[in-house]
């Protein structure tokens, strides 16, 4: 069985394989909305790969982490506010 | 389009704006010619703090004339302009400055300017964000923040309203004694003429005592509360009075939409628009010098503009010495969005041969100016 790594997404226990970024185990949280916009619509990953800016999450009490680029630690607390 | 107009205005930043707005609503007919976008020059590159300064008595006089004007104004600006009355704190990091502090009350006192005074724990506790270990500040309540590009628009549709014709993406060649000179060889006639194109004012007027300051500001993407009041180090006294040197001061700013504003570079001879990385280096390192925790912010822009700096510090306002159908608005250096107002006021005054709410001589453009600083 592969390594996992168990993390809090918005206070819910979510437990990935090691090496899983954050979008994934917020994703995995059932959780689709990961902000929203200035107009209030809800954003979520889009390109994956850190250039548009639509994942951003709060991650360890840091706001505007790019969640598709921030690989999930053990314990890590994830907040979104989608 | 007019025969003729009473004024015509080179320059639609926030300066041009509100001598427009200022002269219409005084019964004068007015045009403005401007280049670019509206309020894109300095206007689009400021901070929009409305600020009283009290570098000396005329300067006082006019940011605090003018304070007032957009305070009485705030209730109309339309929501774009994000006018935000978060009070400007004034950080002392030893007790030098904060016997600046003292001195500083004092004169606010003496002048009826709200301020209070702030030990190191009542600091801590404004600005949680603030390194430990400063003395203390001093806290401006009716300090403003406004984004003056929606402001000087704002600015210009009223005075469009009252009459005024603009003309965006003309650009003026000369200003004669019988109006403006566009590029193509138009003459848009005007009893007088107004220079209000801010550090490219000597281009229309060579000769005059403005220079190019230039200076650098970054933004941040939002974290709504990071800051709370407009920042300002007093070590910025030492600084921004520095004639000759580059320097750089700490100053953060909240904006209604949680963003960071942060400055502030000073720079003569500068002429060219790219950032310098050096000097956003030096900014950003004395900023965190002040908010450790800026660090960890994302910044999501960073930009230059050019200030038009006169040699005491005081704006032009008023005829020229050798021209009376010349008159000059420009020289306002960091100040231009407060002062905007109060020089539209004053312009007015001038051509209309109204009386002013304060004397008008200090900002004329015949006066003897002594290096200040």
């Amino acid at each position: 069985m592969a390594e996992v790594v168990k993390l809090s997404v918005n206070g819910v226990s979510v437990t990935v394989a090691r090496g899983a970024m954050v979008s994934a185990a917020v994703a995995a949280s059932g959780v689709s909305a990961f902000r929203k916009s200035v107009a209030g619509e809800p954003r979520g990953p889009l390109c994956g790969m850190g250039i548009c800016f639509e994942c951003r999450v709060t991650v360890n009490g840091r706001a505007h982490v790019r969640s598709c680029q921030v690989p999930c630690e053990e314990a890590m607390e994830v907040r979104t506010d989608g | 389009m007019r025969a003729s107009y009473d004024v015509a205005i080179a320059g639609g930043g926030i300066v041009g704006a509100a001598c427009a707005a200022e002269c219409t609503a005084a019964g004068l007919t007015v045009v403005v010619v401007e280049p670019g976008p509206v309020g894109g020059g300095a206007t689009a590159a400021g901070m929009g703090h409305i600020v009283v300064m009290d570098d000396s008595p005329a300067q006082i006089a006019l940011t605090l004339y003018s304070r007032r004007l957009w305070i009485e104004l705030s209730r109309e600006l339309p929501a774009d302009v994000e006018y935000l009355p978060c009070g400007t704190m004034w950080v002392a990091s030893d007790e030098e400055e904060m016997a600046e502090v003292r001195r500083k009350k004092q004169v606010y006192d003496s002048i009826g300017v709200k301020a209070e005074v702030l030990g190191p724990q009542a600091l801590a506790e404004a600005e949680p964000n603030l390194r430990a270990g400063l003395a203390g500040g001093l806290f401006v309540a009716d300090d403003s923040v406004i984004y003056p590009p929606c402001a000087a628009r704002f600015l210009l549709e009223r005075a469009v309203s009252q009459g005024a014709a603009v003309r965006v993406g003309e650009r003026a060649a000369g200003l004669g004694r019988d109006g403006i000179s566009l590029r193509d060889g138009t003459l848009i006639p005007a009893g007088v003429t107004v220079n209000a194109t801010g550090a490219w004012a000597p281009e229309l007027t060579p000769g005059i005592e403005v220079r190019k300051r230039k200076g650098h500001l970054v933004i941040t993407d939002r974290y709504p509360g990071f800051v709370r009041a407009v920042l300002i180090e007093l070590g910025y006294l030492k600084s921004a009075h520095s004639i000759s040197a580059d320097s750089v001061a700490f100053n953060a700013q909240p904006r209604r939409t949680g963003q960071v504003l942060l400055g502030s570079s000073r720079q003569y001879g500068a002429t060219d628009t790219a950032i310098d990385p050096h000097m956003l280096r030096r900014m950003l390192e004395r900023a965190r010098e002040y908010m450790p925790g800026l660090g960890e912010l994302t910044a999501i822009r960073a930009w230059t503009g050019f200030r038009a700096a006169t040699p005491d510090k005081l704006p032009l306002i008023g005829p020229c010495a050798d021209n009376d159908r010349l008159y000059l608005a420009t020289g306002h250096e960091g100040l231009g969005i407060t002062t905007s107002l109060a020089t539209g006021r004053l312009l007015a005054d001038q051509l209309t041969g109204r009386a002013s709410a304060i004397p008008r001589e200090p900002y004329l453009p015949g006066r003897k100016q002594e290096q200040h600083g």
